[in-house]
């Protein structure tokens, strides 16, 4: 049987999620010697559809176009996944709050255990998951017939945007559940890339002292095309949205350059960047733990080495 | 109207884990262990509705061990009416406590359940969901806001993009982000007043659910190690380093 990857998208493109998920739903068919389908379901999303079957190693995409799939309503599609999952070995979504909303509901309706944020496939059945904050990593194996999975992003590489041909078919819609209503989203407008797929990420701690101040880290982050993240020390503080939160309960990120500014390290924060390539730590405390992981260590006044960092990268941009 | 409140007792989120050297787990023995930080803003949420006039009664429910009896003492020491324990000394699942809440949940009939969205040990975050799934409720995970009005409830959700609003009749499950709200401590005559409080003690064979662990856990490790760079004297260096050394700038 195949392997079905969930894709997720806002109806014109995939979210780039997706293709790291792939790439474990690869992993998985190779080990089991079978292919792996794409489900791409939403409103007026053909588009999505077409650039799934793109994906490198797309055997088959299942386009299921309904209102009742519009803004990604677990109760709404539950239902399908479950109905599609009689013909899979294996389920996989991204472990983003989209497949993390979705996947458990899925998983308890089929009775079967989920198998959260993978990232390591062992065999078919045997992955490597992290608990307690990723200061132990579990080798899990799992008896269930059916395997419901949500992918760390950051622990399997992107599989390529294109290279397959993938025939699109049409999955019948299930229809609304009518348990619950979209109202409205307030989704945090940035011309910076996404914190999940950022090649670089520059973060404020509670060194930044406010959120005005994040405009210091800003610019910074502007000079390097980077996005903009915080620790919960400053999310609990109010400096800035819950959405720049990367740690244990905000997003998990391992970009090839993480700055953290005024962040002391503290454990929750260090299990959502610790796998990133490079790391920079500036803090006026020469004893934060911070500086115990970072590749490179610069104690001193952030307020005086923001403006100097900005300074400094646009003298070289010039 | 009835809320329900799930309580799981986790190791203090303080403690560093250390992993046994068998490889079997980690070291929970002689370790500081509390309500998982989730739960309490739960608890919290609960009680600051029972303070709107909209809930009426807050019953904590905790399942495991005998011990578990501690984490429910603490939402009663916080103001939660009383406690349900679903003893037992399996290993819980996601899918095995999804379950006896339901159990639970269907003998106290609450219109609303409030969990936290996570636990900070397994780090699974799938019973509200689950919990949702086979009651056949609408559900709204990672809530920052819970507005309750004539038995529909409008709650918002820190989602990876910023906020989404969802509207629903209750029953429902709602599972809790951090920024719902800060949990109280509980006072002195609280926690006395507490020890009074009334605790159900149940079992899964009394309520009739199989807990079976699906997933085996073969082995537990530790991370690999990630050593410590240097330091630098200046921006200049600094920017130096990651131009040419780290080659990422």
């Amino acid at each position: 049987m195949s392997v079905l990857v969930v894709a997720e998208h806002d109806n014109r493109a995939l979210k780039p999620a997706t293709l790291n998920t792939m790439t474990a739903a690869a992993e998985i068919a190779k080990a089991a010697g079978s292919d792996v389908h794409i489900l791409v379901a939403g409103k007026d999303c053909r588009p999505v559809a077409e650039a799934a079957a793109q994906i490198a190693g797309a055997a088959k995409v299942l386009l299921a176009d309904d209102t009742a799939y519009d803004h990604g309503i677990a109760e709404n599609w539950a239902p399908l996944l479950v109905k599609l999952a009689a013909g899979y070995s294996h389920v996989l979504a991204p472990a983003t709050t989209f497949g993390k909303n979705l996947m458990p509901r899925v998983a308890a309706l089929l009775d079967v255990m989920q198998i959260s944020d993978i990232s390591a496939v062992e065999l078919a059945d045997t992955f490597v998951r992290p608990i307690y904050a990723g200061n132990a990593l579990a080798t899990v194996q799992s008896k269930d017939p059916i395997k419901i999975i949500t992918v760390r992003g950051t622990a399997f590489a992107p599989a390529a945007a294109t290279g397959a041909n993938a025939p699109i078919e049409a999955a019948e819609a299930t229809g609304a559940a009518g348990l619950s209503e979209f109202v409205r989203a307030e989704l945090s407008k940035s011309e910076r890339p996404e914190l999940t797929s950022a090649r670089v990420i520059i973060s404020g701690g509670r060194g930044m002292q406010s959120g005005d101040n994040f405009h210091l880290l800003e610019k910074v982050a502007d000079k390097l095309g980077a996005a903009v993240g915080a620790s919960r020390a400053a999310v609990d503080a109010g400096f800035v949205p819950n959405d720049y939160q990367v740690g244990q309960t905000g997003k998990i990120v391992a970009p090839e350059l993480y700055v953290a500014v005024g962040i002391s390290g503290a454990i929750q924060h260090l299990a959502g960047m610790k796998d990133s390539k490079v790391i920079v730590a500036i803090n006026k405390d020469e004893e934060a733990p911070i500086f115990q992981i970072a590749d490179y260590g610069l104690v001193g006044d952030l307020f005086k080495i923001l403006p100097e960092l900005d300074e400094e990268l646009g003298k070289r941009q010039k | 109207m009835k809320a329900l409140v799930a309580v799981k007792r986790v190791v203090d989120y303080n403690v560093k884990v250390r992993v046994k050297a068998d490889k079997t787990g980690v070291e929970t023995a002689n370790v500081k262990m509390s309500m998982n930080p989730f739960d309490e803003i739960a608890v919290e949420e609960a009680l600051r509705l029972r303070e709107a006039g909209i809930v009426t009664e807050v019953i904590a429910a905790s399942l495991g061990v005998q011990q578990c009896q501690e984490t429910i003492r603490t939402a009663l020491a916080m103001g939660a009416d009383r406690g349900v324990l679903v003893q037992t000394d399996v290993e819980l699942q996601p899918l095995a406590v999804a379950k006896l809440l339901k159990a639970v949940i269907e003998k106290e009939q609450p219109d609303l359940v409030i969990i936290g969205k996570q636990a900070i040990d397994d780090d699974c975050n799938q019973t509200g969901q689950m919990l949702a799934a086979l009651l056949g409720w609408p559900q709204a995970t990672f809530a920052s806001k819970i507005v309750i009005n004539d038995g529909r409830a409008e709650v918002t959700r820190e989602v990876d993009g910023g906020l989404e609003t969802v509207a629903f009749k209750l029953p429902a499950v709602v599972t809790t982000d951090l920024r719902l709200n800060e949990p109280r401590y509980a006072s002195l005559p609280n926690i006395m007043k507490a020890k009074k409080k009334p605790i159900d003690v149940t079992t899964p064979e009394q309520l009739g659910v199989d807990v079976t662990p699906r997933l085996v856990t073969l082995k537990v490790e530790e991370p690999a190690k990630r050593q410590g760079g240097v330091k630098v004297g200046s921006v200049a260096e600094l920017v130096n380093k990651l131009k040419d050394e780290a080659r990422v700038i």
